[in-house]
């Protein structure tokens, strides 16, 4: 075999290989990516029962109703909107009313969130990014949500540190 | 006064940094042999004071001192001593810090163990390692320091995330960053390979140890990270295709493909150009982990607090050096000479073929990873690529990689026979089949994806250890010849035996972990009995404990099986004071390559108590496998052929190798 022939099996192997990829990855990105919304997107875009995506906001307060067989219901707002929201297991460590939240799932016909997954960030002051960008962007962003609790910083004289405040991770209960 | 001296002794190693950058390539410019040799004094001198700077920030970590902003932010005078020393790169000033200095402690080995380089190459490999550190160094210095005083110390620190408080954070840091930073190695030897424009089979020879070197610690980096994933955050998964994970998985990807090129440049000096630009790549997919995870750009467990004008400078060193590694390649590649010529089916056929589907599975990883965030910046879309994206793209390219993988070492250098080979593998090959056999008889009507991918795991496993039965000649002549030849047989051999059979090994406890999980998800109240997989769980009382920086809710489960008692198993639910969080602890029992995993919920107001419980089957073979692969990996280079500074070759051992 010649060196150009040894090239153009090579690269046409190549070519192959990477075309394969192509397909599978622009499938892929068709079928399986998840959108984030926040309850005022879901009002005004009225999203399809079904369709799978996540939600984030606040767990309002006062709507956590605990059921038997650990069935869990509560609301999630936004400032403008609210969507009840039904999830069966066991809440993250910090799932707390008045806390920032993020699910995953989809609506069912009567309009309630069946979520299949709750994130939520192991930390007091918790707010996920998404739903931090969505609260500023509809100019519900208050500063306490970043800035919450933690005399001890303040006391320090180090308000940049306060507001660097610890960062917990982000877990997720099925 | 310590927080000061270490604070110097940063910037002292900048200097020395800066001049090794410079000098020793006017030295290899004008051919004088004192200005190249400053490369190695520099060095050396380099990693000396790096280490007195994190001996440093130890020391005021280890002392409580809260004059210093990092210790306040991240100690407390109750931590375990343990957790006060991991504390250190449980932040991003800190982990930064230990990035820098295993970055000086690569550069000193080289410049210890590189007698036998040629002085240039030595030189401008040391010089291109220099680049790199400056820039970290000056990071370190104007953006994170982790040195800062407060005007007004306070008494008691602010306590570390209580999820990091574990024996992880003392093993899976440095491990990642061994590998990460070792990945400079490679790239500073291909930079200084394009500077020099000279490339040839003692350059792959002298770099593959050193990649070799990386890959084990990235391997075993981020087994060491899926497991503490998987018993720390409480709900036993081991990984999550989530972007920090994905951003450690890319440069093993990548890594994993030019060890394997490199052997084709050292035995056949063939794909040259190629592999100088996996070294570059490979390297800068350790730099976009880092900037992923280090510039806040990602909300995760690795993301510390984050400001702006890191994730900025972050970004710039990685254009500038991304940006420069390829410049230079394309600059200087073509004055590479083209190596020896192969038939498409020979080993080093394989070995492409190898490094294609690798750098694809890689490619697709990266698209996955990095889709949303370009698309956020885009159009404001928010949208996540989860494991069903990964699932869909890179196992289908995986499958034919394994299939193929045992054809490899069945072929010869620049011209194979495939029939051969697969008549060799046959035996493995009916291995695979009766495997998938019996997996499928027993599990009939199951699911029919796991005995298929546990066939070809099967497959890749006989055919690793096929291959060096066939070597020994096993079987075939008596028993003492066997072990004359086995001892015989160089250890990169055993070594590719070793990590082959890993990757067939992770897969059979990834394939049984998913498919026959079994879980219990339930509210329990003390007498309640849970039954999964053949066991009896009692939940026999909760009590609460006092522990030094936490209280934590202790639940106490026997277990049973057939009515015999078999352990005691104590998940638990820890409060930390001083930050307010909450943890959960899992309890894990191990019955062979299985295990049992329990987690506490929530408390209800009646006492009764949210638990999951889960059995996983084989579920430790998913972390055996990567262990076995790095295992492997430390045989290969312990191969006298391949050892870090070992002399030239000797002729006696190539000469047992064409006994092949």
């Amino acid at each position: 075999m010649t060196r150009k022939q040894r090239r153009l099996t090579i690269v046409g192997g190549s070519i192959a290989v990477l075309a394969i990829a192509a397909a599978l990855v622009l499938n892929a990105l068709r079928d399986s990516i998840v959108f984030f919304s926040t309850p005022t997107m879901v009002a005004e875009k009225h999203v399809k029962p079904g369709q799978r995506f996540r939600l984030g906001g606040l767990v309002q307060p006062g709507s956590l109703v605990r059921g038997d067989n650990m069935a869990v219901n509560f609301q999630v707002a936004d400032g403008n909107a609210h969507l009840p929201v039904s999830y069966k297991g066991i809440l993250p460590d910090l799932f707390r009313e008045g806390q920032g939240v993020v699910a995953e799932g989809a609506l069912d016909a009567s309009g309630v969130f069946r979520a299949d997954t709750v994130l939520a960030k192991h930390d007091e002051n918790y707010m996920p990014k998404d739903v931090a960008d969505a609260l500023k962007k509809q100019g519900h962003w208050k500063d306490e949500y970043g800035v919450r609790a933690d005399g001890t910083a303040k006391a320090a004289g180090s308000n940049a540190a306060a507001s660097r405040a610890a960062q917990g991770e982000q877990g997720a209960v099925r | 006064m310590i927080a000061e001296a270490g604070h110097y002794a940063l910037v002292l190693a900048l200097g020395l940094a800066l001049i090794q950058s410079s000098v020793p390539i006017l030295g290899a410019r004008w051919r004088d042999l004192a200005l190249m040799n400053i490369a190695r004094s520099t060095a050396v001198a380099q990693l000396a004071f790096v280490a007195i700077s994190f001996a440093a920030l130890v020391t005021l970590h280890v002392s409580s001192d809260f004059s210093v902003v990092n210790v306040f932010e991240n100690s407390h005078s109750m931590k375990p001593l343990i957790y006060k020393i991991t504390g250190v790169w449980g932040n991003h000033e800190g982990s930064m810090l230990l990035w820098v200095s295993i970055l000086a402690l690569f550069g000193g080995l080289v410049a210890v163990f590189g007698n036998n380089l040629p002085i240039s190459l030595r030189a401008h490999v040391l010089a291109a390692q220099a680049w790199i550190a400056s820039a970290f160094y000056l990071f370190i210095l104007i953006t994170s320091n982790p040195f800062l005083r407060i005007a007004n110390p306070p008494i008691e620190g602010r306590d570390l995330n209580p999820v990091l408080q574990d024996i992880g954070l003392a093993v899976h840091p440095p491990l990642l960053y061994l590998g990460y930073v070792g990945f400079s190695i490679s790239f500073s030897f291909a930079a200084a390979a394009l500077i020099e424009g000279r490339i040839d089979a003692a350059w792959a020879r002298w770099v593959r140890p050193w990649t070799l070197i990386a890959w084990i610690f990235l391997t075993l980096g981020i087994a060491m990270g899926s497991y503490w994933a998987y018993y720390e955050l409480g709900w036993g998964g081991w990984w999550f295709w989530d972007p920090v994970e994905n951003a450690s998985l890319m440069p093993w990807l990548a890594g994993t493909a030019l060890l394997h090129s490199l052997v084709v440049m050292e035995k056949r000096n063939a794909l040259k150009v190629w592999t100088i630009l996996l070294s570059i790549l490979a390297f800068s997919l350790s730099l976009l982990g880092t900037f992923l995870v280090r510039s806040g750009v990602l909300t995760s467990v690795h993301a510390f607090a984050s400001d702006p004008t890191r994730g900025v400078f972050i970004l710039l060193i990685l254009c500038i050096f991304i940006g420069g590694g390829f410049s230079l390649f394309a600059w200087r590649a073509s004055a590479l000479k083209q190596g020896g010529l192969f038939a498409p089916i020979s080993r080093e056929g394989a070995l492409v073929l190898n490094n294609l589907l690798l750098t694809t599975a890689c490619a697709t990883v990266f698209v996955g990873t990095l889709y949303p965030l370009v698309l956020e910046v885009l159009t404001g879309d928010k949208i996540s690529v989860g494991a069903p994206f990964f699932n869909l793209t890179f196992g289908p390219l995986f499958v034919p990689l394994l299939l193929a993988l045992p054809f490899g070492p069945e072929l010869g250098w620049k011209r194979g026979d495939l029939l051969g080979a697969a008549q060799r593998l046959m035996a493995a090959g009916i291995v695979g089949l009766v495997a998938m056999a019996l997996i499928w008889a027993w599990t009939l009507g199951g699911s029919t994806f796991a005995p298929l991918a546990i066939g070809l795991a099967v497959f890749v496993i006989a055919g690793a250890v096929s291959d060096v039965a066939e070597r020994i000649a096993l079987f075939r002549v008596p028993l003492p010849t066997v072990a004359r030849r086995a001892r015989g047989l160089p250890r990169s051999n055993w070594g590719t035996m070793l990590a082959h059979a890993g990757v067939g090994i992770a897969l059979i406890g990834i394939v049984c972990e998913t498919t026959w999980n079994s879980e219990y998800i339930r509210s329990m109240k003390s007498g309640d009995v849970a039954r999964l997989a053949g066991y009896e769980l009692k939940l026999d009382g909760m009590v609460q404990r006092q522990g030094p920086n936490f209280r934590e809710m202790v639940a106490r489960f026997d277990v049973t099986r057939d009515g015999r008692p078999i352990a005691v198993m104590t998940p638990s639910k820890r409060n930390f004071t001083t930050r307010g969080a909450t943890t959960t602890e899992a309890a894990l029992l191990t019955r062979g390559a299985s295990q049992l995993y329990i987690s506490l919920g929530d408390v209800a107001g009646d006492g009764a108590v949210a638990v999951r419980i889960y059995h996983k089957p084989f579920v430790l073979l998913i972390w055996f496998g990567p262990v076995l692969m790095a295992l492997g990996g430390l045989l290969s280079l312990s191969d006298r052929r391949l050892r870090v500074g070992a002399p030239k070759p000797a002729k006696a051992l190539r000469g047992l190798q064409a006994a092949e």
